[in-house]
C-alpha cells in the first residue's frame, strides 16, 4: 500500500466556500448540517451532564439532605431525557453519519439534502420546548413517561416536554429515511453492498430502526398528550384503560431505540479497528449481517423491561429467550474484532484505545444485559442500580467511546487539522479510569438491593456511592479535556493531509476538509472492502490521486 | 428502469370493485354472524387496502426493493400486535401466586 | 453516462441521472409510508386490544355512529382515489389540463370528506359524545366503555383527518406547479409520490370504516 504523501491542504473546501450565517443555517451540503447537529447534541451532551453531577453530589450522603425528593425526581428524569432524546439517539448517527454516509459511499450529497437540514430544525423545536419544560419546573415521571403517574398524578411539564420529544423523534426518522435511500441508490459505481464500509451497514441497520420503531413511541406521547388535556383516556384505569399497555406501546419503540445508540458506534468501532490493524475486519460478511439481525431482533425481546409489571409470565420466558437470542450478533461482533486484532499491525494511537475501551466496556455492559435477561435474575435487580450500572457501561462504556473515537479518527477529514495526540491519550484514560469508577460500584449497589431513583439509601452504601461520585468527577473532567484540546485544533492544530492515517474508505481519497461536492471526480471502486493488501501484486492502489 | 404506465381501464376496473366491495361490507355488517362479522369485514378491508397498494399504488408494476419496503411495514405491524396481544392471550397460563 | 446537468430538466445536482432521482424519491416516500403505518399501528393496537376487552360498550357506541354518512366517505375516498390514480396517469403522459382537472377533483372530494367529518363531530358534541368534556352515555353498556370507544374513535379519525388537510395542502402545492407547467413526461415524480401520500391515507380510512362504524349495525337498538 502506498504511503499517504503529505500534500498542500486545498484552499477552498467546505469549510470556507461560502461565509456568513445564512450560508450554515441555511445550507444543503450534509457536511455543514453534520457540524450543526454537532453543536446542539454537545449541547444536550453538557445539561445532561450537568443534571448528572446533581444526582452523584446529592448520593454523596445516605440522607436526601441537597434537595427535596420532588426536585430529585426532576433531576433524574432531566438527566435521562436530555441524555436518551437529545444526545445518544442522534450523536453518532447525526454527526459522524451526516458527515460520512455520502462520503463513504462515494457520493455528492444525501438524498433529500432539504430534508436534512430540516430535519435539524426540528430537532432544535422539538429542544426548544423541551428546555422550556425544563426550565420552568421539569418533569419528574423517569424518562419512561410511566402511566398513570404521567398523565393523571403528576405535576411535572408532561405535556410540553412530551411534544417536544415527539417532535425531535421525527428528526431521528428523517436522518433514518435520508439514510435508508442514499444507500440503496446513490452508491458509487462498483460499490456493491459487501464492499461497504461496516459504518455504511451499521448505520444501515440503525436507520431501519428509526423508520421503523420512533413513530410508534410517537402516538404513544401523542396519546398520552391527549390523556393529560382531556383527562381520560386509553392508559387511564379509571376507564378501564390499561397502563401496562403504556409500556408495550412505550418499550416497542424504547428497546430498539438502545440499537440506535449502540449500531452506529459499532460501526465506528469497526472502521477504527480495521484501519488502526491495517487488516480487513475478520468475518467481514458475519458482521455486517450481525448488524440487520441485531436491528430485527432488537424488536423482538420488549418486553424484558416488564418482568414484573403483571406481563403475562409465559409472554416473559418467550422475551427473556429472544433477549439471550439478541445479544448472540452483539457477541459475533466482539468475537470478530477480536480476531481481527490477531496478528495484526496496531496502532496505538487515541482512536484505537477509544475502540479497545468500547469492546472491553461493551463486553461488561452486554454480559450484565444477559443477567437481568435471566427472568428469575431480574426480578431480584429490577430498578435496582444494577440496571443502571449495565445501561451505562452500554451507553457511555460503549457508545460514547464510540463518539469520541470516532470523532478523533475523523477530525482531521473533518475541520482539516490534527487534535494534539498526546492530550488525547491522556483523556481518554482519565475517561477509562472515571468511568470505571463511576460505574463498577453501582453493580455491587443494586446486587446488594439499592433502588435506582432514590435519593435516599442505606448507610452501608455509602462507600459505593462515594466512590461512584469521586469517579464521576473525573469523568467529567476527562470529558472537558477533549473540548478544549478540539477546539484549540480548530485554530491551531497541523494541518492534515488526505490521509494521515494511511487508512481505507472513499472518504480518505478526498482533501482533508473535503470540497463542497465531496468528490471531484465521481471514484469507481475496484476494490473490496478493507483491501489494504491488493488482491493481485499487480494492482497498486494509488489513495492520494484524487 | 423505465416507469410503467398503467392504463386507465385498468383504474376503473378497481375502482369498481373497490366500491362492490364496500357495498358488500355494509351489507354483511348487517347481518348478525357473531365472531364472524370482524374477520369477514377486516378480511374485506385488507384485500380492499391490497387493491389500492398493487394498483393505485404502481406496486404491481415496481422493483422488487418496492414490495421489500412495503412487506416489512406490514411485518412490523403484525410483530406489533402479535407479540403485545401475546401478552394478554397468555396470563394464567403460567400458575404464579402473585397474578 | 451521466447526463449533463444543465440539460436534463428537473434534476438535481446530487444526483447522477433522473433515474436514480425518481428510484430515490418513490423509495423515500414508501420509506415515509412505512412510519405512518406503524403511526397508525399503535393506535390500531390500542382497538384490539379494548375492542376485545369491552365488546358490548364499543358495539352500542358504534352504533351510535351515522354507518351511512361513514360509508358515503368511504366511497368519497375511493373515488378520490380514483380521481388521483388518473391525475398521476395525465402526468406521466403530459396531458397538463387533463392533469389540473384531476387534481382539482381529487381536492375537492378530498374537502367533502372533511367536510362530512366535521358534520360528524358537530353532532357528536352536541350529542354530549366527546371524551373529557361533558361526556354523558345513557345507552347501553358501561358509560366509561363507550367513553373509551370515544376516545379512540377521535383519536384516529382526527389524526386521519389531519393527515387529509396535509394531503389538501400537497395537492395545493402540486396543482400550483402543474399550473406553472413544471411537469413533463419525463420528469413528474412529485405527482406521484404525492399520489402515494394520497392513497396510503384512503387505505387508512379503508380500516377505520369497517372498524369504527360497522361494529353494532347489526345491533338495531339505538
Amino acid at each position: 500500500m502506498n504511503i499517504e504523501v503529505q500534500e498542500q491542504p486545498p484552499r477552498t473546501h467546505y469549510l470556507n466556500a461560502t461565509y456568513g450565517l445564512k450560508s450554515w443555517l441555511l445550507t444543503k451540503d450534509h457536511k455543514r448540517i453534520a457540524l450543526l447537529y454537532l453543536a446542539s447534541v454537545t449541547f444536550f451532551f453538557a445539561l445532561g451532564g450537568l443534571f448528572a453531577v446533581a444526582i452523584r453530589v446529592e448520593l454523596l450522603t445516605p440522607q436526601g439532605d441537597m434537595m427535596q425528593a420532588e426536585t430529585y425526581n426532576r433531576v433524574f428524569t432531566m438527566h435521562g431525557v436530555a441524555m436518551v432524546f437529545f444526545f445518544l439517539i442522534p450523536a453518532i448517527p447525526a454527526t459522524l453519519g451526516n458527515f460520512l454516509v455520502p462520503l463513504m459511499i462515494g457520493a455528492k450529497d444525501l438524498a433529500f439534502p432539504k430534508l436534512n437540514l430540516l430535519s435539524w430544525y426540528i430537532y432544535n423545536v422539538g429542544a426548544l420546548l423541551t428546555l422550556i419544560a425544563i426550565v420552568t419546573g421539569g418533569v419528574d415521571t423517569g424518562w419512561t413517561f410511566y402511566t398513570p403517574y404521567s398523565t393523571t398524578y403528576s405535576n411535572g411539564n408532561v405535556l410540553l416536554s412530551g411534544v417536544g420529544i415527539f417532535i425531535t423523534g421525527f428528526s431521528s426518522i428523517l436522518t433514518g429515511l435520508n439514510f435508508i435511500v442514499t444507500i440503496h441508490t446513490m452508491r458509487a459505481p462498483g460499490l456493491t453492498w459487501f464492499r461497504l464500509p461496516l459504518f455504511i451497514w451499521a448505520h444501515y441497520a440503525a436507520s431501519l430502526i428509526m423508520i421503523l420503531g420512533t413513530p410508534v413511541v410517537a402516538i404513544t406521547i401523542l396519546l398520552l398528550a391527549a390523556e393529560r388535556i382531556a383527562h381520560v383516556g386509553i392508559f387511564d384505569p379509571a376507564l378501564g384503560g390499561d397502563p401496562v399497555l403504556f409500556q408495550h406501546l412505550f418499550w416497542f419503540y424504547s428497546h430498539p431505540a438502545v440499537y440506535i445508540m449502540v449500531l452506529p458506534a459499532m460501526g465506528v468501532i469497526s472502521e477504527l479497528i480495521a484501519n488502526m490493524t491495517r487488516k480487513n475486519i475478520f468475518g467481514y460478511r458475519f458482521v455486517a449481517f450481525s448488524s440487520l439481525a441485531i436491528a430485527v431482533f432488537g424488536f423482538l425481546v420488549w418486553g424484558h423491561h416488564m418482568f414484573v409489571s403483571t406481563q403475562s409470565v409465559y409472554a416473559g420466558l418467550v422475551f427473556s429467550f429472544l433477549s439471550y437470542a439478541v445479544a448472540v450478533p452483539s457477541a459475533v461482533k466482539v468475537f470478530n474484532w477480536t480476531a481481527t486484532l490477531y496478528k495484526s499491525s496496531i496502532s496505538y494511537n487515541t482512536p484505537m484505545l477509544y475502540g479497545f475501551g468500547f469492546i472491553g466496556f461493551f463486553i461488561i455492559g452486554g454480559m450484565t444485559g444477559l443477567f437481568l435477561a435471566a427472568l428469575g435474575v431480574d426480578v431480584h435487580v429490577h430498578d435496582t442500580y444494577f440496571v443502571v450500572a449495565h445501561f451505562h457501561y452500554i451507553m457511555v462504556g460503549g457508545t460514547i467511546m464510540g463518539y469520541l473515537g470516532g470523532l478523533h479518527f475523523w477530525w482531521p477529514k473533518i475541520t482539516g487539522r490534527m487534535y494534539p495526540e498526546g492530550w488525547a491519550r491522556f483523556a481518554a484514560l482519565v475517561i477509562f479510569v472515571g468511568f470505571n469508577l463511576t460505574f463498577f460500584p453501582q453493580f455491587l449497589l443494586g446486587y446488594m438491593g439499592m433502588p435506582r431513583r432514590y435519593y435516599a439509601y442505606p448507610e452501608e452504601f455509602q462507600v459505593l456511592n462515594v466512590m461512584s461520585s469521586a469517579g464521576a468527577s473525573i469523568l467529567g473532567i476527562g470529558y472537558v479535556i477533549p473540548l478544549i484540546y478540539f477546539a484549540w485544533s480548530m485554530r491551531y492544530g497541523p494541518r492534515a493531509s488526505a490521509n494521515p492515517w494511511g487508512a481505507f474508505g472513499l472518504e480518505w481519497r478526498t482533501s482533508s476538509p473535503p470540497p463542497p461536492e465531496n468528490f471531484k471526480e465521481t471514484p469507481i471502486v475496484t476494490w473490496e472492502a478493507y483491501e489494504f493488501r491488493p488482491r493481485h501484486e499487480a494492482e497498486v492502489i494509488d489513495i492520494t490521486r484524487h | 428502469m423505465s416507469e410503467h404506465v398503467v392504463s386507465r381501464k385498468i383504474y376503473f376496473l378497481i375502482f369498481g370493485a373497490l366500491m362492490v366491495l364496500t357495498a358488500v361490507t355494509v351489507w354483511i355488517a348487517n347481518l348478525d354472524l357473531g365472531r364472524w362479522n370482524a374477520i369477514v369485514a377486516l378480511s374485506i378491508a385488507v384485500f380492499k387496502a391490497t387493491l389500492v397498494v398493487l394498483y393505485f399504488m404502481h406496486v404491481r408494476y415496481s422493483s422488487k426493493l418496492t414490495w421489500v419496503f412495503v412487506a416489512a411495514g406490514l411485518i412490523w405491524l403484525i410483530i406489533l400486535f402479535a407479540f403485545t396481544l401475546s401478552d394478554y392471550f397468555t396470563r394464567g397460563w403460567v400458575p404464579i401466586a402473585a397474578w | 453516462m451521466a447526463e449533463s446537468h444543465s440539460t436534463t430538466y428537473g434534476l438535481a445536482h446530487h444526483f447522477d441521472d433522473i433515474e436514480q432521482q425518481r428510484e430515490a424519491g418513490t423509495l423515500g416516500m414508501w420509506a415515509f409510508l412505512i412510519t405512518e403505518i406503524l403511526f397508525f399501528g399503535g393506535m390500531f393496537m390500542a382497538y384490539i386490544l379494548y375492542r376485545a376487552k369491552f365488546g358490548d360498550a364499543f358495539a352500542a357506541a358504534s352504533a351510535h355512529l351515522d354507518w351511512k354518512l361513514g360509508a358515503a366517505n368511504t366511497a368519497v375516498l375511493i373515488f378520490s382515489s380514483l380521481t388521483m390514480a388518473l391525475a398521476v396517469y395525465y402526468s406521466q403522459v403530459g396531458e397538463r389540463k387533463k392533469l389540473m382537472l384531476f387534481l382539482v377533483l381529487t381536492m375537492i372530494l378530498g374537502a367533502t370528506f372533511l367536510v362530512v367529518k366535521g358534520y360528524e363531530y358537530y353532532h357528536k358534541y352536541l350529542d354530549n359524545l366527546i371524551p373529557g368534556f361533558g361526556f354523558q352515555w345513557g345507552g347501553h353498556g358501561d358509560p366509561k366503555h363507550v367513553e373509551m370507544f370515544y376516545f379512540i374513535y377521535f383519536a384516529m379519525t382526527g389524526i386521519h383527518a389531519l393527515h387529509m388537510i396535509v394531503g389538501l395542502g400537497i395537492m395545493t402545492v402540486i396543482l400550483i406547479m402543474s399550473k406553472r407547467g413544471r411537469f413533463t413526461p419525463e420528469y413528474h415524480s412529485p405527482v406521484e409520490i404525492s399520489g402515494l401520500y394520497w392513497h396510503f391515507v384512503d387505505i387508512v380510512w379503508i380500516f377505520l370504516f369497517p372498524l369504527l362504524y360497522l361494529l353494532g349495525a347489526h345491533i338495531h337498538n339505538q
